[in-house]
């Protein structure tokens, strides 16, 4: 199992808060709360949040198992490297991103969430991790089979050494093993 | 369609009738509180949203109420006993009880959202009307205040409260929000990435279930969803003559009040039972086991043979242990290797991880002839394998680690066949066994060369046919056994069944097992990974006959 990746998790919980806060910034919209024009920002928020961990991060150890088509994500997080790369970053971004949820009720939750994931996040970066991404490997372990599979084999296939070889039985004559250089005892 | 039946008959059963259930609780609460006069001034504040909170509310009742059941495995244990005469397809529906864990927190936090979003819009419209925003019958409603001769209706009691000072100054707001959080975090590290990977993160988070159930218990406990209490009063006549209420016989006031919490009466018997569980797990911690005898094998396997007082098992069956020397409160479940007829109960633990690795050096710093550190033992627990004996055919799949339950139920059949024991009604057995290399295994296959020297020795060689699939090898492996290709024994196992390499073409082998019992009753069961039991489950039905008389195929699954 190994050492803990806070990462992991605190993608998961951003993930999750960036759709409660899409959530409660819809429903806030739609009914035309007081002061939506927070909620507009949740929606906006929400999405941001939604785009920027979709793409999970690669573990350390292990097979990073990816969401369902995550690459074209993965590539543009990528693009903005150290920015998206450094959880320090992405912990100050949350946390500033989920105060201004906190004026709404709808979306208060929404921002606690995100508060919760800064703080997993800041752990993570403490610990020294960094988000790397899954990319598919370049050189897969399956060669495509050679032309030389068409020709015929170079080597010969392994054989036990003669000693051990069986002798067939019912053909003396024909086991018997001929030497192809005479040999004479040695004098 | 009849294959279908017969292997997946009762789960879907189980399920429809939870689904029923859920959809009746919902639709009698919705209508419930669309249309009695009761709250028909509530709803006149608040439209559907009312409904729309309390019918989740309703229908979240009832799954609290279903969601520790399944984790409680002593319960589990106890039903599981008393089912013996009901048959095995209603105890294999006992093994299923993580998936079930999991849908009705499915379940919980679909209902949760529900419920949320139409409080949200609830408070909302408290605090509209009470600023006087929506008609004059809801402000009337709205400024009903606890005097002498009314009661309130709406929760905002004074201007300046907001929607959100509402929620954080309320009962049920503030263990509302506390609990919707504890909910969350419990469900973004239960996802499968960190449970199988982190699995401390995942356990450690699970235990904010007490905080939810703290708060669900006392979340109704303020009272907020108010019903009117006036009895005979005539709400199509009084509703717009607001200005006249209190001055007639007919319209008098309307008074309003809380309806009953019901919640805790839902939850409160599963706490209990899980309490139970908890406090039972507690006094085994106590409990002292002793050490028989401790085997490190090569390829970092360790093996303990232990020895607790009234401790009685059966095959197949785990245990959980806990070594408080490593950690007082992790608890890691491993399936025990000894068979019920010995006087000890055995684990082999190969080095996982963290846990398994610092017990291994533990031992392995233990001087000769020591008793190992305090160890404590729960359980045992029972799974499917404990009917294989009430199969005529048995086909076993182990993959990899999953073979250990398995070694449990062979031996056990090695001390049935010794003593004949009348119980045992297996003919058959065949076992599969795959795995990617073996020799994290060589205790597996010293077990499997005594099993078979036995067997051949009563002249039983039929009785258990077994089948090594190596699923990973390489060349030099291959001249290897090219070399030894005519000896009597297998090279790497050093049994006599040859070793298959790849992975098996399993078809070929329901084919075969068909034909050899055209008229039997097959139990299969896999200790393995999810993608083979999909695999199997479709082969079990694919095979299985719907004429009764002819071979039927029972699909059983260990979990981990």
């Amino acid at each position: 199992m190994g050492k803990i990746e806070w990462a992991m998790w605190a993608n998961e919980q951003a993930l999750a808060s960036g759709l409660i806060l899409l959530t409660g910034g819809i429903v806030a919209v739609a009914g035309q709360f007081r002061d939506w024009q927070f909620a507009a920002y949740a929606i906006a928020a929400g999405v941001f949040v939604c785009l920027l961990e979709y793409p999970r991060g690669k573990r350390n150890k292990g097979t990073s198992v990816e969401r369902t088509g995550q690459y074209c994500f993965t590539v543009c997080v990528k693009s903005f490297g150290p920015l998206t790369r450094n959880y320090y970053v992405r912990a100050f971004v949350h946390a500033a991103i989920c105060v201004p949820g906190g004026f709404l009720l709808a979306t208060v939750l929404g921002c606690v969430c995100l508060g919760i994931a800064s703080l997993i996040y800041l752990a993570a970066a403490i610990r020294g991790e960094h988000w790397e991404p899954i990319l598919p490997a370049k050189d897969s372990a399956r060669q495509p089979v050679g032309e030389s599979i068409k020709c015929p084999p170079q080597n010969p296939p392994p054989r036990p050494p003669a000693e051990t070889r069986r002798k067939r039985v019912d053909d003396l004559e024909g086991a018997a093993y001929v030497n192809p250089i005479p040999v004479t005892a040695n004098e | 369609m009849g294959n279908w039946i017969i292997n997946h008959g009762l789960t879907y059963f189980i399920l429809v009738v939870w689904m029923a259930i859920n959809i009746f609780l919902f639709v009698w609460f919705f209508n419930l509180y669309n249309t009695e006069n009761k709250f028909f001034y509530t709803r006149h504040i608040l439209g559907t949203a009312l409904s729309w909170a309390r019918a989740p509310a309703a229908v979240l009742n009832f799954n609290c109420m279903l969601i520790l059941l399944p984790v409680c495995r002593n319960l589990l244990s106890l039903v599981r006993g008393s089912f013996m005469c009901c048959g095995r397809t209603m105890r294999k529906q006992l093994d299923k009880n993580i998936s079930f864990h999991k849908l009705v927190a499915y379940m919980i936090a679909l209902m949760t959202a529900v419920h949320v979003i139409a409080h949200l819009v609830n408070a909302e419209r408290y605090y509209n009307s009470r600023h006087g925003l929506d008609d004059e019958l809801s402000t009337v409603l709205s400024s009903l205040g606890d005097t002498s001769n009314s009661t309130y209706l709406n929760p905002i009691r004074s201007l300046h409260i907001t929607p959100t000072l509402l929620v954080f100054t309320s009962i049920a707001g503030l263990t509302g929000v506390v609990i919707t959080l504890a909910l969350i975090l419990m469900i973004t590290s239960s996802m499968e990435v960190i449970r199988r990977s982190y699995f401390e993160v995942f356990w450690y988070t699970h235990h904010l279930f007490i905080v939810f159930f703290a708060g669900l218990v006392f979340h109704g406990a303020g009272r907020i969803v108010r019903g009117m209490t006036t009895l005979d009063y005539d709400v199509d006549e009084c509703k717009d003559d607001v200005d006249k209420w209190g001055e007639t016989e007919e319209c008098p006031i309307p008074q309003f009040a809380g309806g009953f919490p019901q919640t805790w009466m839902w939850v409160i018997g599963p706490m209990v039972i899980y309490l139970c569980e908890r406090l039972l797990r507690f006094v085994r911690y106590l409990q002292t086991v002793k050490y028989r005898k401790i085997v490190i094998r090569p390829s970092k396997v360790l093996e303990l043979q232990l020895v607790k007082n009234g401790f009685k098992m059966d095959v197949g069956q785990y245990v959980f242990l806990n070594c408080p020397a490593i950690s007082q409160l992790e608890w890691h479940p491993f399936t025990m290797t000894s068979a019920p007829e010995e006087d000890f109960f055995s684990v082999h633990i190969r080095s996982a991880g963290d846990w398994t690795q610092k017990l291994i050096s533990l031992v392995e710093q233990l001087p000769e002839g020591a008793q190992g550190p305090k160890m404590a033992v729960d359980g045992p627990f029972g799974t499917a394998s404990e009917d294989v004996f009430d199969y005529e055919v048995a086909m076993l799949v182990g993959a990899g680690i999953g073979v250990t339950p398995f070694a449990s139920v062979l031996k056990s059949i090695w001390y049935k066949f010794k003593d004949s024991n009348p119980k045992l009604r297996t003919r058959k057995i065949y076992f599969y066994w795959l795995c990617r290399e073996t020799h994290a295994f060589e205790w597996f296959a010293d077990l499997l060369q005594v099993l078979e020297r036995e067997t051949e020795e009563r002249g039983m060689g039929k009785f258990l046919t077994y089948k090594l699939f190596l699923t990973g090898w390489d060349q030099s492996h291959a001249n290897h056994v090219m070399v030894h290709a005519d000896q009597e024994t297998d090279v790497i196992t050093g049994l006599k069944q040859k070793t298959n390499y790849g992975r098996p073409n399993w078809d070929k082998e329901f084919e075969q097992v068909r034909s050899e019992n055209p008229t039997s009753v097959v139990g299969t069961f896999l200790c393995g990974p999810a993608v083979l039991a999909t695999v199997l489950a479709k082969k079990c039905v694919k095979y299985t006959d719907v004429d009764p008389r002819k071979t039927k195929f029972y699909f059983n699954q260990e979990n981990f």
